[in-house]
């Protein structure tokens, strides 16, 4: 709303074409099945199915009835079945048993399995291994992205973050680099590429082959700028609680495939209402990237506004009347439909924050963020702990706290271990193992004392002339990283002076002015020096693994001034809505027009459940 | 938990700007609600000559109708119903239905084009026809590779690999070139290729010498790991951990599988078995917790199951259970026993001052706790009597190891009458906070008192038009108001009355 937007910021490009391709593609594999058949599909790629098909453009293809995959018996009478697949092991597992009970009951069937965005080698073995090869056919269904909004493309891979930056497993490296290339050869070419974080590169690796192995034809390019970035470069930003109305409503309502499922509290009716959520509602885009306190005053302007276009019917003649009904009034029924969910979304939203003393929770964040009163912070974690306030919950606090503290006192780690496995019970070891493994909840090291010493000094004084105190440390200390980039990059904002929420300044806005999202400061930074150059300090500090490619096709000079200023920038291991907000407002800051794709949209609950290993 | 007065002051209530707070529920609250209601007053005009062609038909379970996951649900539901429902639901509207969609079969397009686009890129197809249809390459018959496959170097046979092209395996049979391929496979970054050659040493090597080469090579070692657990091969997994002197990985991997035992006698039987393994000295100690745990809960289940369904003791039928004990948190286990058990003395396994004593429970956690049952049992003696008990020092005024704004939360939701949150309320030392706690909770003597305390005539008048009228709390500020009013005008200061 306040935005000063520049105004000439180019047009987007078409990403609807992504879609049909999807659609088409699918649709020539279901043909090759002809005849009648039942399909199965994996469940979570129901909903990315319901953004590109529906029913009944399966139904036109001859799929009979439709069914998710459970692992269990099937009850299909079906003598076709084609399964709709993610490449994993289990799922493959599962239709080898379904074969096999039919042979051992002499049942003959044709079984077909679509493995989307590709098939691994693992599966092949399970299917040879199982003795039904030369049974079935296997195909591949490339749907590697999925437009979800204008500016929002997903490759829908949550498992991405796990298998990667856990396991690591490297095996959707391939599948980023292939996403990356189709964007490349329908929007390319690119002309420069930056980049940071060891997957990062990697994928780059393997788009760079691809291209290669393939030709790319002389096109006018419409994205000139790629910026690639490891979810592990940036950790903090999306274990912050959301305060801008997208990620708020993501946080709480959970957005799937770019559409929310609002219940009865919101729609205050006995039904729950599905809704698209993306720049096609009038309402919703624009207080999508607004803080949340700006939302209220928007609705009710809005209702207020609503209120007047109905009035004017008052008087109307009957041939006015006639008008306004057949121009107006869809409009503003859509309209007021959409005020009304938002509205009730917002009145939950404010309920469930008040019950949870959302106000404190946040005042903890940012005492963290600004390494500020840590001790009270953790007498705030250990009474969440201590209450069963919600196990993910405690758990990102506990990873924030170890985060930008750079690890926790050993005495602290072991007794709200012990306290966390008390009150969520001691499967959770399991979960510690993982959060450990992926450095986002370990003990200091004995070496590091520094950084111990440096908190102890900043408690002991205790005001902001610590500052001065913890600087002359610090640039000894070798791992405080945190404060040491936010310092270096001035992600903290100095908390006394005033952030005006309603005319943003810089992108802390979409964290209440308390800080600067490290993911997105650093594409800022790179995009104004062109490159990595100054930034050294940063990067060693991010353990490396940056880069900055120009290409050498000449592909500049074709380059339209607009592509330029389009810069898509990928998250390897998933982004917030709260970043996408934030690259919005850099974007109309400097006149650039951000594309995001992520590997699948995250916030900290997803973050936090991918790491749980409490349940089988 | 007090914070401090500066920290207090952060941007919510210091910018100039009226701050935006998520308890504040006289403004943006109410702001909100008139909107809703201007809102609401238009439904009914809306709604008379709705034609509801903009509005996505729902099902039952909220998903649009005609989507693919609401017509997955159909098909399940159908088939619990009866085996002879049509196939497909009858879908009343069809408003997913995509304008751009093509009219004509595609296969009739292909059937044309395969010759064209075979091996075609997107960019071929693309640029070829002006409808952008894309073709996916069509791949020749395996049969047409196989005379040729045989000659590629490792290097060569990745890179096939990758490009999802057959290869054939079979003749990397020295263990150098093995692991030239597995070498070559890692520096693709292609985890896909990388498990591929992994699945194919473990086939071709022994377990000895493949986790003996893995060991130098983390990358393929990952993924052999990663690999393993998926395709759940625990046996391999523990061996192979075992070798590499993880043992820690190792016992934890080993007691992850209590996870998948149902029976709670069997499953306490395997954490037994649990404790001899590996573990840090630490994990160690909360496996033990974890076994006596479920020893205890086993006692504590069987025992409140015969007393619940012998109908004889009170709490049981006053508050039946809602679910067994048996796999829950120590906490929930203390909270249930300080519910159902608070006075037992200190031998059974079910007291709760055992449980603390047993499991190391904290002062603080176990003070929370009890509160929180108590209180919900509306057991406000004990309650009292948690800070009470306290005194034996011979404090005069209630302490509490928990700050009491804190005290005063866990107590308001488990719904106290004000009354009893008034008391807990007044014990707020500071009085910003109290002020804030006791508007929230609607304590009015408390808010009264100290405007009164702060001589803050203002104040104490605005808050006139928050209580109800003609209520005492009225009367009260109204007597004060005009006691002021007197001290005012008076020379002579005179002292307030209460």
């Amino acid at each position: 709303m306040a935005h000063s937007a520049r105004r000439d910021s180019p047009e987007l490009p078409d990403f609807s074409l992504l879609k049909r391709l999807a659609r088409d593609q699918l649709i020539y594999l279901l043909e090759q099945l002809p005849g009648k058949k039942d399909l199965f599909i994996e469940a979570d790629l129901m909903s990315p199915l319901d953004r590109i098909a529906n029913v009944s453009t399966l139904k036109q293809h001859e799929v009979d009835k439709l069914y998710k995959v459970e692992h269990k018996p099937i009850v299909s009478t079906s003598d076709q079945l084609c399964f709709l697949i993610r490449p994993r092991i289990q799922t493959v597992k599962w239709i080898c048993d379904v074969a096999n009970a039919d042979k051992a009951a002499g049942k003959f069937r044709r079984y077909k399995l679509i493995f989307t965005p590709q098939k691994f080698y693992a599966c092949d073995a399970v299917l040879e291994e199982q003795g039904i090869i030369g049974d079935v056919t296997t195909d591949e269904w490339a749907f590697y992205l999925l437009p979800l909004d204008d500016d929002i493309i997903s490759l829908e891979l949550p498992e991405f973050f796990r298998d990667n930056f856990l396991a690591g497993d490297q095996r959707w490296v391939r599948t980023a680099g292939s996403a990356l290339h189709l964007l490349h050869s329908l929007y390319g070419p690119f002309s420069k590429v930056y980049g940071i974080g060891r997957c990062s590169k990697m994928a780059y690796e393997s788009w760079r082959e691809q291209v290669e192995e393939g030709e790319q034809k002389a096109r006018q390019a419409e994205i000139g700028n790629v910026f690639l970035i490891d979810r592990d470069v940036d950790y903090v930003t999306p274990l912050c609680s959301q305060v801008v109305y997208e990620g708020l409503v993501d946080d709480i309502f959970r957005i799937k495939c770019g559409c929310v499922e609002f219940g009865a509290d919101v729609t205050s009716s006995d039904k729950s209402v599905k809704v698209m959520l993306n720049s096609q509602d009038k309402v919703f885009s624009e207080i999508r990237n607004e803080h949340f306190s700006n939302v209220f005053g928007f609705l009710s302007q809005k209702a207020r506004n609503l209120q007047t276009a109905y009035d004017k019917r008052r008087g109307m003649d009957i041939k006015q009347m006639k008008t306004f009904v057949s121009e107006e009034l869809k409009g503003l029924k859509q309209e007021h439909r959409l005020l009304s969910l938002h509205i009730g979304a917002c009145e939950s939203i404010m309920k469930k924050k008040t019950k949870q003393d959302f106000q404190e929770l946040l005042k903890t964040e940012h005492s963290l963020l600004e390494g500020f009163e840590t001790r009270e912070c953790i007498s705030y974690i250990e009474e969440h702990i201590n209450r069963q306030v919600s196990m993910i919950e405690s758990l990102r606090l506990l990873c924030l706290l170890s985060i930008t503290e750079n690890g926790l006192l050993p005495k602290d780690y072991r007794s709200l271990k012990a306290q966390y496995l008390q009150s969520y019970g001691v499967d959770h070891l399991l979960t510690f193992s993982n959060l450990r493994q992926l450095g986002l909840l370990v003990e200091q090291q004995p070496g590091e004392t520094l950084t111990v010493m440096e908190s102890k000094v900043g408690k002991l004084v205790n005001d902001k002339a610590a500052g001065k105190l913890t600087d002359a440390f610090s640039s000894l200390a070798k791992k405080s990283n945190f404060r040491a980039l936010s310092r270096k990059l001035n992600l903290v904002p100095k908390s006394d002076e005033e952030y005006d929420l309603r005319v943003p300044r810089d992108m802390a806005y979409i964290f209440s002015g308390a800080y600067v999202p490290l993911s997105c400061k650093l594409i800022e930074q790179v995009l104004e020096r062109d490159g990595w150059s100054g930034l050294e300090e940063v990067t060693r500090l991010l353990n490396g693994h940056e880069f900055a490619v120009t290409g050498n096709n000449g592909a500049d000079l074709r380059a339209k001034s607009d592509a330029k200023r389009i810069v898509l920038v990928m998250f390897l291991g998933g982004c917030t809505f709260s970043e996408i907000s934030a690259l919005r407002f850099l974007g109309k800051e400097k006149g650039y027009k951000f594309i995001v794709v992520a590997t699948s949209i995250t916030n900290s609950s997803r973050l936090m459940e991918a790491l749980l290993d409490n349940h089988v | 938990m007090m914070k401090s007065k500066t920290d207090e002051e952060d941007y919510w209530n210091s910018s100039k700007f009226k701050a935006f707070t998520f308890d504040d529920e006289d403004d943006e609250f109410s702001r909100l609600k008139e909107s809703k209601q201007a809102v609401n007053s238009i439904r009914r005009l809306v709604e008379e000559d709705d034609d509801e062609d903009d509005v996505e038909k729902v099902s039952w379970s909220g998903e649009p109708v005609g989507s693919i996951s609401w017509s997955v649900r159909e098909t399940a539901a159908s088939n619990q119903r009866t085996d002879r429902d049509p196939a497909f639901p009858r879908i009343p509207a069809d408003t997913l239905v995509s304008k751009s969609q093509s009219g004509y079969s595609l296969s009739s397009l292909f059937k044309g084009a395969t010759g064209r686009t075979k091996g075609g890129s997107f960019t071929d197809s693309l640029s070829e026809s002006s409808v952008r249809l894309y073709a996916p390459e069509l791949r020749k018959p395996k049969s047409e590779y196989k005379d040729y496959v045989s000659d590629w170097s490792p290097e060569e046979t990745v890179q096939r690999m990758q490009q999802g092209k057959v290869v054939s395996l079979e003749k990397f049979r020295s263990l150098q070139d093995k692991l030239l391929l597995l070498d070559f496979a890692v520096s693709a970054h292609d985890g896909n290729v990388i498990t591929a050659v992994l699945i194919y040493l473990k086939r071709t090597l022994s377990k000895e010498v493949l986790f003996r080469e893995l060991e130098s090579r983390q990358t393929a070692l990952r993924h052999f790991i990663h690999y393993l657990t998926e395709s759940r091969e625990q046996k391999l997994l523990l061996e192979l951990l075992r070798v590499l002197g993880r043992t820690e990985d190792m016992a934890l991997l080993q007691y992850k599988e209590h996870l998948s035992i149902a029976d709670e006698n069997k499953r306490r039987d395997f954490l037994k078995s649990c404790l001899s393994l590996p573990f840090s000295a630490e994990d160690a100690a909360h496996v033990q917790d974890h076994y006596t745990l479920l020893e205890r809960q086993i006692i504590i289940e069987a025992t409140d199951r015969q007393a619940e369904r012998g109908g004889k003791v009170e709490i049981f039928q006053k508050f039946p259970r809602r679910a067994s004990i048996l796999n829950m948190p120590l906490i929930t286990t203390l909270y249930y026993c300080c519910f159902y058990h608070y006075t037992e003395s200190e031998g059974t396994y079910s007291s709760p001052l055992n449980i603390r004593q047993t499991f190391r429970i904290s002062e603080k956690q176990y003070f929370v706790t009890a509160l929180a049952a108590r209180a919900k049992l509306k057991e406000w003696s004990d309650v009292d009597a948690l800070f009470t008990s306290r005194n034996w020092l011979g404090f005069t005024r209630k302490k509490s190891p928990l700050s009491f704004q804190r005290v005063v939360d866990i107590l308001q939701k488990n719904s106290a009458p004000t009354q009893v949150l008034q008391e807990y309320v007044g014990l707020v030392d500071d009085a910003d906070l109290r002020i804030s706690l006791a508007q929230k909770h609607k304590c009015h003597d408390i808010i009264i008192n100290t405007y009164r305390d702060m001589k803050d005539r203002q104040l104490l008048a605005g808050y006139r038009g928050k209580v109800e009228r003609g209520s005492p709390e009225e009367r009260k500020i109204d007597q004060l108001l005009n006691n002021t009013v007197r001290r005012g005008g008076a020379p002579h200061g005179q002292h307030h009355v209460t």
